[in-house]
């Protein structure tokens, strides 16, 4: 199944290549990949999607523990959170002239916006959930994608659901 | 007053209390090398070979408990360290790796002798780093020993680019380690260990399974006082061995693989197992799937990761084995002084063990024409008088060492357990001497493992390191012949080494002095001449080249469906038997 892993770490050359070596050399791909520094400018979160076999998984998530700079380690698939990607396209918008008039409709119904135009092209960004990213994907194919590129996921846990496991908070 | 970052990097070694590093000098690390050469604190051994260097300090190290430190230089001189680090890694030996590396400018240029150091080793250590500030060296260092020496143990390597080693910086060495990522646990937690003391005094057929984790721990006082309180059997893994006397009437020896006949069974038979610093290795387990089918398991190890891993633990336990089992016993002593009682409880179970143990015990066909290994092994445990340190590389040799040399103390039985390395026995056991100027090291061998580091038989000469080589040689890689008799009808594919090189003469080209031992009857006056002389000495025992080593667990099979001699139908199947027969002296053909 899908796992989506944040993990918390020192902001040095080096980990994110010791944290990656630990799925490769298990033979797991990484699905997406994002790493950026937190408030804090001497750790970085990286977050990782993978599909794979829970019991290796959780290996990997003690192993990851075990990394020296790796801080902490979340499986955020256990808990209710969001995730988000956002995706640039390019697309062409001049195989017929009602392309460009169809690509602003799509744009509008998924709230996309278009952020560069030229003659003969839009540049899309969207920004949600994968299925919501993949739709519009889908729904611009046929005008014909130039070129697509993707953050992969980031993801965050939910509040309520830390409040709505604790009883005395259920109760107010 | 600034230091050049060689001046701090020998500071601080002197710092952690460093006495002595195996390693060669190269064009990056002369610097360094320069230093050390000027002062009398920190010893340097030079090696033939880095690979050598790598064992010596995984040696030293098995043998002390201490950080082994070696010092190599960039390029094929790291790359030469790989199989020492990975070795050290697979059996948690703390050691500090400092490696050579091209000038700061010049990395990622494919500069001469330039690899990419950290990038090799990461996946084999259990931390590594590349020193980019010479201000930095020193907390680098003093954190690499940390890591090497805490928790569960590790090789830690640190890659000094050539620049680094005369830039200048303050030189003060850090008084304490703040890692933030990294807090081994030590002290188990209180529920579980009193869930596992409930368990262990209502278990009717309990093992205690004692892995390498329990000697870096220093835990052998602590898992006797718990063998001896709850009067459970226990048994060992080949990197556990020593860590519980084999001599003692509750030790059931090695397990596994090649482990005894009782000790699987019971393993298998048990209602409890309490792992104690061991990782349910594959060597181990045999078959997961029938592995221990009706035991619960209570396991302590410092290593989160290692606790279900392979085998479900009902009572896992994370914390240093040590702390753990004082904890454990404290109330295992409270719950029940009656050591009788317990041992009433537990009769059933240890006649039934005890009748294991008659049925198929350690036994050999005795020849008096050939050298059985297991006589020569047997001999040397009889006259060292269970003194004394052995080394030990990879196969057979290894297997009946652990076999048949019972009764040892903690860290005197070094050997190669998870990688397997073949060339790791000699090279260890000089580290291990060098650790031990006095006592007596021995380094059981065979002539496949020992060509692979023979040419240290020159530090051991120059550094006058007094290491007795045990060789059971039998021209073969002997265990890849049994895997070839066993499962390939015979065929001994690249498994015949013949006999060369002559080996007494081999020891005469250094200076060495070597005995042969042809016929059973020459084995004592062999092993009594090597071990008399003041000084490495070769003991060249000439087996019977087509011995087996049993007990099996074939691959694949369950621990309880032990191979106990070979199969009947071995003969007729062209291998090496029919060779024998065309020559009955024992000799092999060229």
């Amino acid at each position: 199944m899908e796992h989506i892993i944040s993990i918390l770490v020192e902001n040095k050359f080096g980990v994110l290549a010791r944290v990656a070596g630990l799925f490769s050399a298990r033979g797991y791909n990484i699905e997406s990949l994002s790493v950026a520094p937190t408030l804090d400018p001497e750790t970085s979160m990286i977050t990782i999607v993978t599909i794979g076999d829970d019991k290796i998984v959780e290996q990997i998530i003690k192993q990851l523990n075990k990394v020296v700079e790796v801080l902490k380690v979340t499986d955020l698939t256990e808990t209710s959170h969001l995730d988000r990607e956002t995706a640039l396209i390019k697309i062409n918008t001049n195989a017929k002239p009602e392309h460009r008039d169809e690509a602003i409709r799509i744009c509008d119904i998924f709230r996309a916006k278009i952020v560069d135009s030229s003659p003969t092209t839009y540049t899309i960004e969207i920004t949600g959930d994968v299925e919501k990213v993949e739709a519009l994907i889908n729904l611009l194919k046929p005008l014909g994608i130039k070129e697509l590129i993707r953050t992969g996921r980031i993801a965050i846990s939910r509040e309520v659901a830390k409040v709505a496991s604790r009883p005395q908070a259920v109760k107010a | 007053m600034k230091k050049s970052g060689a001046e701090i990097f020998v500071e601080s070694l002197k710092q952690e209390g460093v006495d002595v590093l195996f390693g060669i000098p190269g064009g990056v690390v002369l610097k360094l090398f320069d230093v050390l050469h000027q002062q009398k604190d920190v010893e340097v051994i030079l090696t033939r070979h880095e690979q050598g260097a790598a064992h010596m300090a995984e040696g030293y190290a098995k043998a002390t408990g201490r950080a082994g430190v070696c010092l190599v230089t960039s390029g094929p001189g790291m790359t030469n360290i790989v199989t020492g680090l990975a070795d050290a890694y697979m059996d948690s030996v703390p050691m500090v790796a400092f490696t050579g590396q091209v000038s700061t400018s010049l990395i990622g240029n494919d500069a001469f002798q330039e690899a990419d150091n950290v990038g090799i080793s990461r996946p084999c250590t259990k931390h590594n780093v590349l020193v980019k500030d010479v201000n930095d060296l020193a907390r680098t260092i003093k954190e690499a020993f940390y890591i090497a020496n805490t928790g569960r143990p590790g090789p830690v390597l640190v890659d000094i680019p050539k620049d680094i080693t005369t830039d200048k910086a303050e030189f003060k060495y850090p008084d304490k380690v703040s890692l933030r990522g990294y807090n081994p646990t030590y002290e188990g937690n209180k529920y579980q260990i009193k869930q596992a003391a409930e368990e262990i005094m209502k278990a009717k057929k309990p093992v205690i399974y004692v892995g390498g984790g329990a000697l870096f721990s220093d835990a052998a006082d602590e898992i006797l006082e718990m063998a001896e309180l709850t009067q459970i059997p226990v048994t060992m893994t080949l990197m556990g061995l020593g860590s519980f006397p084999g001599t003692h009437p509750l030790s059931m020896g090695m397990l596994g693989m090649h482990g005894s006949y009782w000790s699987n069974m019971a393993m298998h038979h048990a209602d409890l197992l309490i792992a104690v610093g061991a990782r349910f290795d594959d060597r181990v387990t045999g078959k997961l799937a029938d592995f221990s089918p009706v035991a619960r398991v209570v396991h302590i190890d410092i290593d989160p990761t290692s606790i279900k891993k392979n085998v479900h633990a009902h009572i896992p336990i994370v914390g240093d084995v040590r702390t753990v089992l004082k904890q454990l016993n404290i109330i295992l002593r409270s719950l029940d002084g009656n050591v009788n009682e317990r041992k009433q409880q537990l009769k059933p179970w240890h006649n039934q063990i005890e009748e294991w143990k008659k049925a198929h015990p350690f036994k050999y066909q005795q020849d008096d024409k050939a050298i059985k290994p297991q006589y020569v092994i047997e001999k040397l445990f009889e006259m060292t008088h269970n003194e004394g340190i052995v080394a030990t590389d990879v196969g057979q040799h290894q297997m009946w060492a652990a076999q048949y040399f019972k009764g040892k103390k903690p860290r005197t039985f070094i050997t190669s357990g998870g990688l397997g390395t073949m060339g790791f026995g000699f090279p260890a056991a000089l580290g291990a001497q060098r650790a031990y100027p006095d006592e007596l090291v021995m380094c059981i061998t065979s002539e496949g493992s020992f060509q692979m580091n023979l040419q240290e038989l020159a530090t051991a000469v120059i550094y006058k390191l007094p290491v007795k080589i045990v060789m059971l040689n039998n021209g073969h890689h002997g265990m890849v012949r049994q895997w070839q008799d066993l499962f390939y009808e015979g065929r001994y594919a690249s498994s015949v080494l013949g006999k060369i090189p002559d080996f007494l003469k081999l020891g005469e080209a250094y200076g060495i002095p070597g005995w042969r031992a042809e016929k059973p009857a020459d084995v004592e006056s062999v092993i009594r001449e090597g071990l008399k002389y003041k000084g490495p000495a070769i003991m060249d025992f000439q087996i019977y080249p087509f011995e087996n080593c049993y007990p099996m667990i074939p691959a694949g099979g369950a621990q309880h469906e032990m191979v106990l001699e070979d199969p009947p139908d071995l003969k007729t199947k062209g291998g090496g038997s029919k060779k024998m027969e065309a020559d009955d002296e024992g000799v092999l053909p060229a």
